[in-house]
């Protein structure tokens, strides 16, 4: 692997003669001498610049000694290096010999360093990590960087995407939180008896004390003094289980037997609290009430699905209910915040003590905002409009007056209505007409309706009028004709037509987004793509009468609404090209409204 | 366990608005009597009650000065589906007897009725209107209630003067997503009505026969909406969108649009003829109007 101005080797790196050695390369150019371990997080990386080494040892060929490269720099410590043979640590030591002679030749000259020898180890080894985990990329860089095609910058200049996502990948992230709701967690069946068993992890009570401060309350005042955990615990799923069943009359009579088990049935008073003191921090101009009329819940497709069932939301027993929206609010709200502790306890106490310990800080540097409230005030002073103290509103206004609605209707009816204004007030005899509709409203009062209500002839004729709509309604207007026609074309007809579609696609896009036409680059561009088009316009209609004559219609179904796509872009090239020679000639001369075609 | 009421209305279950066009200057002229039409209709409106236990019909009449709520299933006792000897179930006795008090008061409106020259429409937009208000009704009386649908059953041509009010009524309608189905029996074809369905997702059909109306209902219109996703209904093949000028009604596609009223006018006004706005002089005037003419002028 050696390249004219470095030597790379493969070696064990020995800071005293007793130490076992770090596998590794040892990289030489003429500046410095670099040695990066194949454990990327091994500590023994070591860079010795060529002009701080004093002097090399090494060991002779033939004694029972490995190929050991011994350097000492100027500081008196000393490196050992050993290699696979010793043909490695021969040329190794050839090549520091005379990179010694040259520094010393030209000593001045190393101050003027090339960028790769400017490069920190960690970004060498960041190179040597990503060839060695992607072997095309090993491939290219073999190809083109050892073939001299491209120089080691060139071939990591457009990478440096690359090597930037490994090295940010490196540091070391915070561990968020699951977003996994706590009340998603669902019990574990035995299959025979009615038995349902939670598995609590003490990340999942870091989260349900997170997201419930009363439970995590309660746990302290509890626990052990009133009961175990586990008794705990199984009071709290057995709550859980209860909002679940969405069965409030059953909630409530539990929580009026058992006062422990009201305590997680009952909406989260701290909670509670918290956000009414969030509430009170608002911007006071914020009309937080204003959209509480939009609600869309009672709409088709609206509203939210849990379990199968529509979260409907019903004033009885409302304090034993928390809406699916409170729980994920509540749920992302902690998510949000992240881990707010740093307690890695498996005791259930501390965490919960800690957690309580965080919240009351934030409480209180909430609270060191005594002054608040005024600031409050004095927003709202500043913002409130004092009717008295404003300009006079005088807008010039005018009323919209529409004269003859009527114009609106007749504008979207065209020529279809055309009949003058009043012509069916005509011969209208208002009395006569009333009398004849209570006529026969009293009719089928007395007489019932009509039997047979209708005759089977006719319904047979309604039947097969409506089947035969239908039908052809769907021959031209289907859901996806195309698909069923195209699976009955032989494969190369079926081919041909996808990839005309590709294509027409393809310059469609190119021509349309050219407009409007700025420059002569884009005008040429036009032309061009108007001429491919046109070139696949014909092919469409070749393709057309080359085929079977009993799939000539289905594949004409199939070619028009490409072609049609293809005429637009045509007269759209046509009208702008018109445009734009009248401008030409016309220039600026607006006198004649013709336009002089 | 879920309640009772949450597994009863299923989404199939509909709230169907019949609006009945009672226009007697409509029904003067059929070749149907509006006795055999209303059999026609009483018939399909008993098949959907039939349908489901829980459907719901509610008839608003459409008259020429008015409209009026006179069916409403929900306000009738159930099960009163007995025939009285007439071969008509017995709860439509009071639609047919509201009915008639109605069309004497829709009669003595008329009388007042000052403008002359009307078409001999009926009061669509006010039908339209009192059905998505009683919809509106429904939707807010909780979270537990029927699919609604509104379906227009119209003979009388199109009202002009009502144009505004009506496309009103349509946007509200599919701002609540509740689709207006529309089955026209005149002889004209209603423009309203098409895009009344177009635009609020309905079915709009104009049947052949009117003698076959009842199998025109039922097969198309008894529809619930959950099952029109996987029923093919008949589709109208297009509507035409295309507008013409105020001034000339000229169909044209391309003109000046007045910004405070949006009429449409084919040259450039200095004065908005259905709003009176004073129109300043447009930069882009003289630009547009000479490529403008230059396509549309030869016939000048
Ligand atoms: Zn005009
Ligand atoms: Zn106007």
């Amino acid at each position: 692997m050696a390249g004219g101005g470095q030597v790379e080797k493969r070696v064990r790196y020995k800071s005293s003669v007793k130490d076992p050695g770090t596998p590794g390369f040892l990289r030489l150019t003429e500046a410095m001498l670099l040695f990066v371990p194949n454990d990327p997080k091994s500590d023994s990386k070591l860079k010795v610049q060529t002009l701080n080494i004093k002097s090399q040892k090494y060991t002779k060929e033939g004694s029972n000694k490995p190929p050991w490269l011994n350097l000492t720099n100027k500081q008196g410590k000393s490196h050992i290096f050993e290699f696979e043979n010793y043909s490695d640590m021969h040329a190794c030591r050839d090549f520091i010999t005379k990179a010694l002679a040259k520094c010393e030749e030209v000593p001045k000259k190393s101050a003027v360093s090339t960028s790769t020898e400017q490069l920190s180890i960690a970004e060498l080894e960041l190179r040597f990590k990503v060839l060695r985990e992607n072997s095309e990329l090993q491939r290219l860089h073999k190809q083109f960087v050892e073939s001299k095609v491209l120089t080691e910058d060139e071939f990591w200049a457009t990478r440096k995407k690359l090597l930037g996502q490994v090295s940010t990948g490196k540091s070391k992230q915070q561990v968020g939180l699951k977003s996994m709701m706590v009340s998603g967690i669902k019990p574990s069946t035995d299959g025979r008896t009615n038995r349902v068993t939670f598995n609590l992890t003490s990340e999942i009570i870091f989260q349900i004390f997170a997201e419930k401060p009363a439970v995590r309350q309660a746990f302290i005042n509890y626990v052990p003094s009133k009961m175990t955990e586990k008794d705990f615990w199984t009071k709290y799923f057995r709550a859980e289980y209860l909002y679940s069943t969405k069965n409030t009359a059953v909630a409530a009579a539990e929580a009026a037997e058992d006062e422990e088990l009201a305590v997680f049935l009952k909406p989260d008073e701290i909670l509670a609290r918290e956000t009414r003191q969030k509430i009170r921090r608002v911007d006071p101009t914020l009309d937080m009430e204003a959209d509480q009329g939009d609600d869309y819940s009672h709409l088709m497709d609206h509203g939210i699905q849990r379990d199968g069932t529509k979260d409907v939301v019903e004033s009885q027993n409302d304090q034993f209910r928390r809406s699916l929206l409170q729980d994920l609010n509540r749920h992302s709200a902690v998510v949000l915040e992240g881990r707010s502790i740093d307690v890695e306890s498996e005791d259930t106490r501390v965490v919960a003590e800690a957690l309580t310990r965080a919240k009351q800080v934030s409480k209180a540097d909430g609270e060191t905002t005594k002054d608040a409230n005024q600031d409050r005030l004095e927003r709202m002073s500043r913002t409130a409009e004092m009717e008295d103290l404003q300009a006079p509103q005088n807008f010039p206004l005018a009323p919209l007056s529409i004269k003859d609605p009527r114009d609106y209707f007749e504008s979207q009816q065209g020529n279809v209505l055309n009949e003058p204004r009043g012509a069916g007030a005509l011969n209208r005899n208002v009395h006569e007409a009333y009398g004849l509709l209570k006529e026969s409203i009293l009719e089928i009062r007395t007489k019932g309706l009509s039997y047979p209500l209708i005759k089977s002839e006719v319904s047979f004729e309604v039947f097969s009028s409506l089947t035969q709509t239908i039908s052809t309604a769907k021959n031209i207007i289907g859901k996806n004709p195309r698909e069923s026609f195209l699976d009955r074309l032989p494969k190369s007809t079926k081919d041909e037509v996808l990839h005309h579609w590709t294509s027409i696609q393809e310059l469609l896009r190119h021509f349309w987004s050219s407009y409007p036409i700025t420059t002569t680059y884009l005008h040429t561009k036009v032309g061009k793509l108007k001429d491919a088009m046109s070139n696949t316009y014909s092919q469409l209609d070749a393709m057309k009468q080359s085929v079977q004559s009993d799939l000539r219609h289905q594949v004409s179904l199939l070619v028009r609404p490409m072609q049609q796509a293809l005429d637009a872009a045509f007269q759209h090239y046509e009208t702008d090209l018109q445009r734009r020679t009248a401008k030409s000639v016309g220039g600026s001369s607006s006198e004649r409204p013709n336009g002089g075609v | 366990m879920a309640s009772v009421a949450s597994k009863l209305y299923s989404d199939d279950v509909s709230l169907l608005v019949l609006l009945l066009d009672t226009n007697p200057f409509f029904w003067s002229t059929t070749s149907i009597k509006f006795s055999q039409f209303l059999s026609h209709v009483l018939a399909f409106l008993n098949a959907v009650l039939g349908l489901n236990q829980l459907n719901q019909v509610v008839v608003i009449a459409t008259g020429y000065s008015s409209c009026d709520y006179i069916y409403d299933s929900s306000l009738t006792p159930n099960g009163n589906f007995e025939s009285s000897g007439s071969g008509m179930p017995a709860l439509f006795g009071s639609l047919l007897e509201k009915l008639e008090d109605f069309a004497a008061k829709d009669e003595e409106l008329s009388k007042e009725e000052e403008h002359e020259d009307r078409i001999a429409s009926s009061l669509l937009s006010g039908s339209l209107s009192m059905a998505l208000c009683y919809i509106q009704r429904v939707f807010r009386s909780g979270h537990l209630h029927p699919q609604p649908r509104i379906l227009c059953l119209q003979g009388s041509p199109d009202g002009p003067e009502q144009y505004v009010a009506v496309m009103n009524s349509i946007f509200s309608a599919q701002r609540l997503m509740v689709p207006i189905d529309s089955c026209y029996i005149g002889t004209q074809n209603s423009a309203f009505l098409q895009q009344a369905s177009y635009i609020t997702g309905g079915v709009h059909h104009t049947p052949k026969q009117l003698d076959g109306l009842f199998q025109y209902l039922t097969t198309i219109f008894a529809t619930d909406l959950h099952s029109r996703g996987f029923v093919q209904l008949p589709k109208p093949v297009g509507v035409d969108f295309r507008a013409s000028c105020f001034c000339h009604k000229k169909t044209i596609d391309m003109g000046y649009i007045c910004s405070v009223c949006l009429s449409i006018f084919c040259e450039h006004h200095k004065k908005c003829s259905t709003c009176g706005s004073v129109f300043g002089q447009s930069k882009l005037d003289d630009v547009s109007s000479v490529s403008n003419k230059k396509r549309k002028a030869p016939d000048t």
